[in-house]
């Protein structure tokens, strides 16, 4: 049987479709669920999409959080369900505290939209074991919100622990503290990230490279020799 | 109806671009001697009914789960004076 990852929509996501498809392409059985429903259907994984979800009002993914699906991805990412977040997907994950620190408004204030060269700094997450230590990739970033902010204390914990998972390289695109792209919680299961990989799966479109394909295609690994 | 507002700033060490760039723009406008510019945001909540202990201690928990995210921001809450009505302003 093949595994089911769920993508999460909410009024405003932008990038769930994008979503379904990388996991259908990377070979798992995607899964819509909606903000509403408290049900994860079963599925293995879930996928938290970029978009503004709530408008963004008050601060992105405040309002999210108090979504009754999240009630139950906080519930099941505790007991070690492998969750995702993308963009404003990250921006829900500190807001509900599944990852430390917070996001802020870029630090030029401007939105930016460009290809954004990471290093995938740990490459032993459930999203990202078919990746290198060290590897560079590529793939889009587009965000007006993605200056990641968490005091000394718990950014050195971070990276002595391992949980910087991805750097920006060629350039901080929006004040990031210590260049921090993405993250992940203690146990691994739960990592967040400003870029989207799921916009640089197929070669046509995007980077032109397909970069971001191994973030499905490790969860799916990981799920079908669990 | 009485009115409890709360002010939630960014906490000092975060930097804040939005009152940065205020700050820059006031000698362009003819406004000097102004040092530094935070910015933050103000909630006005119309409350119904009296406010007791337990709704101001209900509005401190809306505050710190909701309105302010504690790991960047502090927030103060008070009650404000509304004029009645046919008073003048």
């Amino acid at each position: 049987m093949t595994a089911r990852i769920g993508v999460v929509t909410f009024p405003g996501s932008l990038d769930d479709r994008d979503a379904l498809r990388a996991v259908r392409l990377a070979g798992a059985e995607p899964v819509s669920l909606w903000h509403r429903d408290k049900d994860l259907r079963q599925v293995d994984a879930v996928v938290l999409p970029g978009g503004f979800s709530y408008g963004d009002y008050l601060r992105a993914g405040a309002i999210s959080r108090f979504a009754p699906v999240m009630d139950t991805v906080v519930e099941q990412a505790r007991s070690g369900m492998p969750v995702l977040g993308i963009c404003n997907g990250f921006q829900v994950l500190t807001e509900t505290h599944l990852l430390p620190g917070a996001m802020l408004r870029n630090n030029h204030l401007h939105f930016i939209c460009r290809d954004q060269k990471l290093r995938v700094e740990n490459a032993g997450t459930v999203w990202t074991a078919d990746y290198a230590a060290g590897q560079d990739i590529h793939i889009p970033l587009k965000n007006i919100d993605g200056r990641y902010t968490a005091d000394d204390r718990t950014l050195d914990e971070l990276e002595a622990t391992g949980r910087v998972v991805f750097r920006y390289l060629d350039g901080n695109p929006n004040g990031s503290l210590r260049d921090i792209a993405g993250i992940a919680n203690e146990a691994g299961n739960v990592v967040g990230l400003m870029p989207h990989p799921e916009h640089a799966v197929e070669p046509l479109v995007g980077t032109g490279r397909t970069d971001g394909l191994g973030f499905f295609t490790s969860i799916l690994k990981r799920l079908v020799h669990a | 109806m009485a009115r409890v507002v709360v002010d939630v700033m960014l906490k000092p060490e975060i930097l804040d671009p939005q009152g940065q760039a205020v700050q820059r723009a006031l000698p362009r406008l003819g406004f000097a001697g102004i040092a530094d510019v935070r910015q933050g945001k103000r909630f006005e909540l119309e409350v119904e009914g009296p406010v007791d202990d337990a709704t101001l201690a209900q509005i401190n928990t809306m505050a710190e789960t909701f309105l302010a995210n504690t790991v960047i921001e502090d927030f103060t809450v008070r009650v404000e004076e509304v004029a009645h009505r046919g008073e003048a302003k």
